[in-house]
C-alpha cells in the first residue's frame, strides 16, 4: 500500500517559486495499479520521484506499506522499489543478465540465484533467456529494451513499482501488445504500481485508479469508470475527452452484459415452435447452435414467421461473433461494421453462451446517471 | 597494412643498395641506448599525464564542479594551442636543462588531450543513465564505476591516444633541452648533414609511434565494455 498525505514539492527557480505538487493526498491499495494522468508539466513526475526519494518532499508525508519513508536510509529504500523510467535507462556496458542482475547483486544476492531469477524474468516477458541473456541493449529492439526495463525493476521482487510513461517510447501497435502483456503478469504478480502517463486511453486500460493532475494539484482520484462517468470539472471532462463514453466501452467485458436469456435452437426444430419462442420472449431473432452448441446461424422472425419446416433451412449465416472477454469496444465496432444490432457471443471453446444487443449497451452505460446513489462526487 | 608493407620492402631494398643499412647499423650502440632513454621519457610523462588527466577530467565532471569546470576546461583549451615546443622552451625556463624539463614539458603537452576526453566523455553520458542507476538503489561510487566510467571509456580512450601521438611526436624535441632520446641522433644528424644518422633517430622514433598507437587502440579495443565500443 502506498499513502501520501500532503505531499508537496516547491522548486526555487530563478523566475520563483514553482509549486510542482501541491498537497497530495491519496492512497493506493496493495495490488493496485494507479495511473498519474495529466498535461505536460502537471506535475505527476515530480510526485513519483518523491516516492523514492529521487526528489526529497517540501513538506509532507509518505508511508509504503504504513512504514513512513523518512526512516529508511534513501538508498535501501530505492532498493525495494521498482522503478522503470521513460529513456528505458538499461545500462548499455551491461549485457540484459547484468543489467537485470543489477539489484539483487546490490542486494548482496549470491550470483547463481540472481542468474536464474533473470533467466525467469526474461522468459516471464516473453524474450528467450538463450537468445537474449548475453546480448547489449543495442542489440535489442525498442519493445524488447522496455521489457527488459520491466524485468529489471522486478528482478528482487519488490513490492513497488513505480513506472515513468514506461511505454511512451513505442509505436501504438508494440504498445499495446506490451501494455497487455504488462496486465497478464501484474495478475500473477500483483505489486502495488504507481504508472505515469499523459495518454487516458493507457489510463483507462491500465489503472484500477486514476489520478488527475492539474498544475500540481490533484484533481480526481477515482476508479476509471467513475473518472470518465462523472468527470469532476469541467478541466477533466475535457480532458478525458468528448468521446468519454465511447472509452468506457474498454473496460466492460462482453460477458458482464450478456442478455441474461440465452435462447437458442437446434436445426431441426421445427420453425413454428421456434417463432412461438420467440414471440413469448419478445425477441427477434433466435441462435440455431450445432450437436456441439458451436452457433451455426439464425432466424429472424420476420422472415421465418410464414414459413414451415425446420429452422436449419430457413437458418441465416451470422456475420460475426465475439468472446465472453472481449471488450465491449470490440463487440460495438464489430456491429457497427457489419451494420448488426447483435452480436452472438462465445466461450473460449467457441460454444454459444448468450447474446449482446446494442441496446443492452446503452442501457448499461446509462445504469450510472440513473442510480440515485451515483451522484459525481 | 599490405600496402606499407610493400612499401617498407621497397624502401628497404633501396636502402640496401645504397649501403644505407650498413651506415646505419654503424649505429647500433646509440640507436639501443637512446630508444631506451626516449621510451623512457615517453613512458613517464605519458604515464604523469594519464594519473593527473584522467582524475582531473573526473573531478570537473562532478555535478558540485560544473561551474568551474567550464572555466577550467576553457582556460586548458587556450593552453593547447600553444605549440608543443614553446611548452618545452618554457619548461626549459623555468626548471633548466635535463630530463625533468622534459618530462615535464611532454606531460604538458599530453595532459590536455586526456582531461578533455575524460570530461566530455563523462558529460556525454546520458542523465537518465545516472538517473535509473539512482533509482535503483546504486550509491555514487557504484554508479561512477558501474555506469559513467564504462560509458565514457571509449571517449577517455581517444583523449589517450591522441595525448601518446602527441607525446611520441613531441619526444625527439626534448633533445634540445637536454633530455636525451632519439632526437639526438635526428638533430646531430640534420647538423652534420649526415642523412643514416638521422634516419637511425627518425626510424625508430616512427616505430615507436606506430607502436604506441598500436598498443593503445588494442587495449580500448578489449577494455571497453562490447555493449558501448563501437569497435566491436
Ligand atoms: N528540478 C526542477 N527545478 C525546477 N522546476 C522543476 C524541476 N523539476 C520539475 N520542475 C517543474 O515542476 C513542474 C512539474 O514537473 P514534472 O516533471 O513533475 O511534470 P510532469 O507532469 O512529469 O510533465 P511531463 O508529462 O512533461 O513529464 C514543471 O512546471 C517543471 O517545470
Ligand atoms: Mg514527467
Amino acid at each position: 500500500m502506498i499513502k501520501l498525505e500532503n505531499l508537496t514539492k516547491a522548486f526555487e527557480t530563478p523566475a520563483g517559486t514553482v509549486v510542482a505538487a501541491d498537497r497530495i493526498t491519496m492512497e493506493v491499495a496493495d495490488g493496485e495499479i494507479c495511473v498519474l494522468l495529466g498535461p505536460s508539466g502537471c506535475g505527476k513526475t515530480t510526485t513519483l520521484k518523491m516516492i523514492n526519494r529521487l526528489i526529497e518532499p517540501t513538506s509532507g508525508k509518505i508511508f509504503i506499506n504504513g512504514k513512513d519513508t523518512d526512516r529508511y536510509d534513501p538508498v535501501e529504500l530505492r532498493r525495494t522499489i521498482g522503478y522503470v523510467i521513460q529513456q528505458i535507462g538499461l545500462f548499455p556496458n551491461m549485457t540484459v543478465e547484468e543489467n537485470i542482475c543489477v539489484v539483487p547483486k546490490l542486494l548482496g544476492w549470491d550470483l547463481a540465484k540472481a542468474r536464474t531469477r533473470a533467466s525467469e524474468l526474461l522468459a516471464t516477458i516473453n524474450l528467450d533467456p538463450a537468445l537474449f541473456l548475453k546480448r547489449y541493449p543495442k542489440e535489442l529492439s525498442g519493445g524488447q529494451q522496455q521489457r527488459v526495463g520491466v524485468a529489471r525493476a522486478l528482478a528482487a521482487d519488490p513490492p513497488v513499482l513505480l513506472m515513468d510513461e514506461p511505454f511512451g517510447a513505442i509505436d501504438p501497435i508494440n504498445r499495446e501488445v506490451i501494455q497487455d502483456e504488462f496486465l497478464k503478469m501484474h495478475h500473477r504478480l500483483r505489486k502495488t504500481v504507481m504508472f505515469v502517463s499523459h495518454d487516458i486511453d493507457e489510463a483507462v486500460k491500465m489503472a484500477d485508479k486514476v489520478a488527475i493532475f492539474r498544475a500540481g494539484k490533484l484533481e480526481q482520484f477515482d476508479s476509471p469508470d467513475n473518472i470518465l462517468a462523472h468527470p469532476g470539472n469541467s478541466f477533466i471532462a475535457d480532458f478525458v475527452g468528448s468521446d468519454r463514453t465511447l472509452k468506457r466501452l474498454r473496460l466492460v467485458r462482453v460477458g458482464d452484459v450478456l442478455q441474461a436469456s440465452s435462447l437458442r435452437v437446434s436445426g431441426d426444430e421445427q420453425v413454428e415452435q421456434t417463432v412461438a419462442l420467440m414471440n413469448e420472449h419478445g425477441q427477434e431473432f433466435m441462435v440455431i447452435v450445432d450437436p456441439e452448441g458451436r452457433p451455426r446461424g439464425y432466424v429472424d422472425v420476420d422472415i421465418v414467421r410464414d414459413r414451415s419446416g425446420a429452422v436449419g433451412e430457413h437458418c441465416a449465416p451470422l456475420p460475426a461473433t465475439v468472446r465472453l472477454d472481449e471488450d465491449l469496444r470490440a463487440a460495438v465496432s464489430t456491429m457497427f461494421m457489419h451494420d448488426i444490432r447483435w452480436l452472438a457471443c462465445v466461450d473460449r471453446n467457441g460454444v454459444f453462451v448468450g447474446c449482446v444487443t446494442q441496446r443492452g449497451i446503452t442501457r448499461l452505460l446509462g445504469e450510472t446517471y440513473r442510480a440515485p446513489d451515483a451522484v459525481p462526487h | 597494412m599490405a600496402i606499407a608493407l610493400i612499401v617498407a620492402f621497397s624502401l628497404g631494398i633501396i636502402a640496401q643498395r645504397n649501403g644505407l643499412i650498413d651506415s646505419i647499423g654503424k649505429y647500433r650502440g646509440d640507436i639501443v641506448f637512446l630508444t631506451q632513454q626516449h621510451i623512457k621519457l615517453v613512458a613517464i610523462s605519458g604515464g604523469l599525464a594519464i594519473a593527473v588527466g584522467v582524475p582531473l577530467g573526473l573531478w570537473l565532471s562532478r555535478p558540485g564542479m560544473r561551474r568551474a569546470a567550464e572555466t577550467i576546461m576553457q582556460a586548458l583549451n587556450l593552453g593547447s594551442t600553444i605549440p608543443t615546443l614553446a611548452v618545452l622552451a618554457l619548461a626549459m625556463t623555468f626548471l633548466g636543462i635535463g630530463v625533468v624539463p622534459a618530462i615535464f614539458g611532454l606531460w604538458a603537452a599530453s595532459l590536455l588531450p586526456i582531461v578533455r576526453n575524460t570530461y566530455a566523455g563523462m558529460l556525454g553520458v546520458p542523465a537518465h543513465f545516472i538517473e535509473a542507476a539512482t533509482g535503483m538503489g546504486m550509491r555514487p561510487l557504484q554508479i561512477l564505476s558501474g555506469v559513467e566510467l564504462p560509458n565514457a571509456l571509449f571517449v577517455m580512450f581517444a583523449g589517450i591516444r591522441t595525448a601518446l601521438a602527441v607525446n611520441v611526436g613531441t619526444a625527439p624535441l626534448a633533445f634540445l633541452i637536454g633530455g636525451g632520446g632519439l632526437g639526438e641522433l635526428i638533430f646531430t644528424g640534420i647538423d652534420l648533414n649526415e642523412p643514416s644518422m638521422m634516419l637511425a633517430g627518425a626510424i625508430p622514433t616512427a616505430l615507436l609511434a606506430v607502436l604506441v598507437d598500436y598498443a593503445v587502440g588494442a587495449l580500448a579495443y578489449w577494455v571497453v565494455p562490447r555493449g558501448v565500443n563501437p569497435l566491436r
